[in-house]
């Protein structure tokens, strides 16, 4: 095919996929950092909480008593021993054997509290107390409520924000480096074709992208789409233009590859930090909210969410949405205007 | 007269505080092919870009087959190949590829593999441009120039870098694709290239114009064409070389003289004969005919070859 539009696609296409590094940044890394974060914050079953029951008489008594309640284990040793489990955190409560029993523990460890009202729970039963009601309890671990259900959406914002600035950022920057853009300016190219070969290319890649979260996500965690997947792939391509915009401003003018990649590291690197894709933005201060919601990566983090988590709708990220809308059009005006082919 | 394929008048091009291009006047016909030869930082890639549309000219007129470049860019470009001094193409994309992105830029040319075959790349078509040797991205350079089948071909440099081998190579391409009325400007640092390859040279130093001709009228302009270079020790009092026979010029260089001499038969056996009347001895000696590099030492009191200060 000669179209002059399709030869600048694939040129993009085949520098993409003959670039191994840029299919690592792409693919390989989220899936890493999510697997690596997926583990170590995965929920786990609570330990059991240790109960150091002192020796004296009755001591035997009480201690099965307690091993026999849900959530603690007992242990039998000298009173001194006992108090010195509890000084460094061994035990989460010491329990002197006497009528009634004494209780000794620190009100202020989560832990010491648990411990303490379950021990009290279980001795007020055995000493005959009658439970007048009895509870319906349902426990939760259900997808959608994870910490990996809070992860994949950032994740998946963080990458389209880095591929689309990187993506479109230090391939300009790599062709003004080396006089292709120059050269390609001395042809009668259409410079709108030029623009546009990226953008294309830049839409079927986060395609990809989003598929390839989604389907790993599902597979390796569990983690569902909750609302519409095309609402979804709309709103994510929304997002990838937009930041593909700011890798176009980021690269509008370096010659040097040094100066750029600071730009763009510039560009990226804060918004990684402040726009809850690790975790919630909402533990920043209150001052700084609005400022944060205005960020790009914000809009996108908290829409992808929106969909993925609580299923929303896209009239209900309509401010998400109008926030990429107005940072893509900064992005292309401004770059536009600053473009140098050399 | 046909329309000059490029006119240009006055032509300056400042850089913040260099003055690149100083006030240059050019006329190229069609059809012809010119070299502009200079030292470094002469000016030569300014004056290029310039005529190719990459740069505007600080003032001075610019007319490209007739047209300019502020009004009719679009006009222009499909007729012009260019191959900048420097490109790094993508080194991913195979040869047939990167011509293949631009030939998709025109509406007419030679086929792919065509161009490929003018610069004898064929067989390295299917290789990705990262794995070329130098001389074969010079010469992809060119097949991407080329594959337009442009009426005016630019040229900059198109042999730096190469062995000596491989630049004639070059030269027999370069030599096969003038005629048809296809206009060449190339620029270069050696005179032996413009030599061979231009109808015309255009000797450039500073940002102007120093001397334009063919190259042999450039080198008849010397006066002498036979040029002996000489050491004795000790040192030849220059006084005693003036009453020579033939002579046309002295230039003093170390240890010794570089003369410029109409007829080499007459003025040798005189030098011998003075140099051992003084009681010197040759240490070297040697003749050859003038090239453009005795011309441009003679214009600008400096070598071609030689860094040149700002
Ligand atoms: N973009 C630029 N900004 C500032 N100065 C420049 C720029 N381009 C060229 N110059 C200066 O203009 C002068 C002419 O440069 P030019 O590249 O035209 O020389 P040249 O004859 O092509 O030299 P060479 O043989 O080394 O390629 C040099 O002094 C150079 O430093
Ligand atoms: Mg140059």
């Amino acid at each position: 095919m000669r179209s002059p539009l399709w030869q600048l696609v694939l040129f993009r296409l085949r520098a993409l996929y003959r670039e191994p590094s840029t299919l690592f940044w792409i693919f390989a890394f989220p899936l890493l950092t999510s697997i690596a974060l997926g583990v170590a914050f995965r929920n786990r079953d609570l330990a059991e909480l240790s109960v150091a029951v002192a020796d004296g008489p009755g001591a035997p008594e009480l201690a099965a008593c307690l091993e026999a309640a849900e959530g603690l284990r007992a242990e039998r040793l000298p009173l001194e021993q006992a108090r010195e489990r509890l000084r460094v955190g061994r035990a989460a409560l010491v329990v002197v054997p006497g009528e009634p029993p004494e209780l000794i523990g620190d009100p202020t460890q989560p832990d010491g509290r648990t411990a303490k009202l379950l021990a009290v729970d279980a001795l007020e039963r055995e000493n005959g107390r009658k439970d007048t009601r009895s509870y319906a309890a349902h426990s939760v671990n259900a997808p959608g409520a994870r910490y990996i259900d809070f992860l994949i959406p950032g994740l998946l914002g963080m990458s389209l924000l880095s591929s689309g600035v990187w993506g479109i950022g230090w391939a300009l920057v790599q062709m003004r480096h080396g006089k292709l853009l120059k050269r390609l300016a001395a042809t009668p190219m259409r410079r709108g074709h030029f623009l546009l070969s990226f953008l294309l290319t830049r839409t079927a890649l986060a395609l990809v992208e989003m598929a390839f979260f989604v389907g790993f996500a599902r597979l390796l965690f569990d983690v569902r789409v909750f609302g519409s997947s095309v609402e979804l792939a709309g709103f994510g391509l929304l997002g990838s233009i937009c930041c593909g915009g700011l890798g176009l401003l980021v690269a509008s003018r370096s010659r040097t590859l040094e100066g750029a990649s600071g730009l763009m590291n510039l560009a990226t690197m804060p918004m990684m930090g402040l726009s809850g894709v690790f975790f919630s933005a909402a533990h920043f201060p209150s001052w700084m909210q609005p400022a944060l919601k205005a960020l790009p990566l914000t809009a996108l983090n908290d829409g992808l969410r929106a969909i993925m988590i609580d299923g929303a709708g896209l009239e209900a990220i309509w401010l998400e949405g109008a926030i990429l809308a107005a940072w893509g059009v900064l992005c292309y005006a401004a770059a536009l205007k600053l473009f140098r082919w050399q | 007269m046909s329309t000059p394929a490029i006119e240009v008048k006055g032509l300056v091009k400042r850089f913040d505080d260099v003055v690149a291009v100083d006030g240059i006047d050019l006329q190229i016909a069609q059809g012809e092919c010119v070299g502009l030869l200079g030292p470094n930082g002469a000016g030569k890639t300014t004056t290029v870009e310039i005529l190719e549309g990459l740069l505007p000219p600080s003032a001075g007129e610019v007319c490209v087959l007739g047209r300019s470049w502020a009004t009719q860019a679009e006009e222009i470009r499909p007729r012009i190949g260019v191959a900048l001094q420097e490109t790094r193409f993508y080194e991913k994309l195979t040869v047939r590829e990167t011509i293949e992105l631009f030939r998709s830029f025109y509406r007419s040319g030679l086929e792919v593999d065509e161009a490929a075959r003018l610069v004898q790349l064929e067989e390295k078509a299917r290789a990705q441009v990262g794995k070329l040797s130098g001389g074969q991205r010079q010469r992809l350079a060119l097949a991407v120039a080329l594959v337009a089948e442009p009426e005016l071909l630019f040229l900059d440099e198109p042999t730096t870098g190469l062995d000596p081998q491989s630049r004639r190579a070059m030269w027999d391409i370069i030599d096969s694709l003038k005629g048809r009325g296809r206009t060449v400007v190339l620029t270069t640092h050696y005179m032996e290239e413009a030599q061979v390859l231009c109808d015309r040279v255009v000797i450039v130093d500073h940002g102007k114009v120093v001397a334009q001709g063919t190259p042999a009228a450039l080198i008849a302009s010397l006066g002498g064409e036979q040029i002996i270079e000489f050491c004795t020790e000790p040192r030849l009092d220059p006084a005693s070389l003036h009453s020579l026979p033939s002579l046309v010029r002295v230039r003093e260089k170390n240890g010794g003289a570089l003369l410029s001499v109409r007829e080499l038969h007459v003025a040798l056996p005189a030098l011998l004969l003075a140099a051992s009347q003084e009681g010197t001895r040759l240490v070297e000696l040697s003749t050859r005919h003038a090239t453009l590099d005795d011309v441009f030492l003679n214009l600008t009191g400096h070598s071609l070859r030689e860094e040149q200060g700002p």
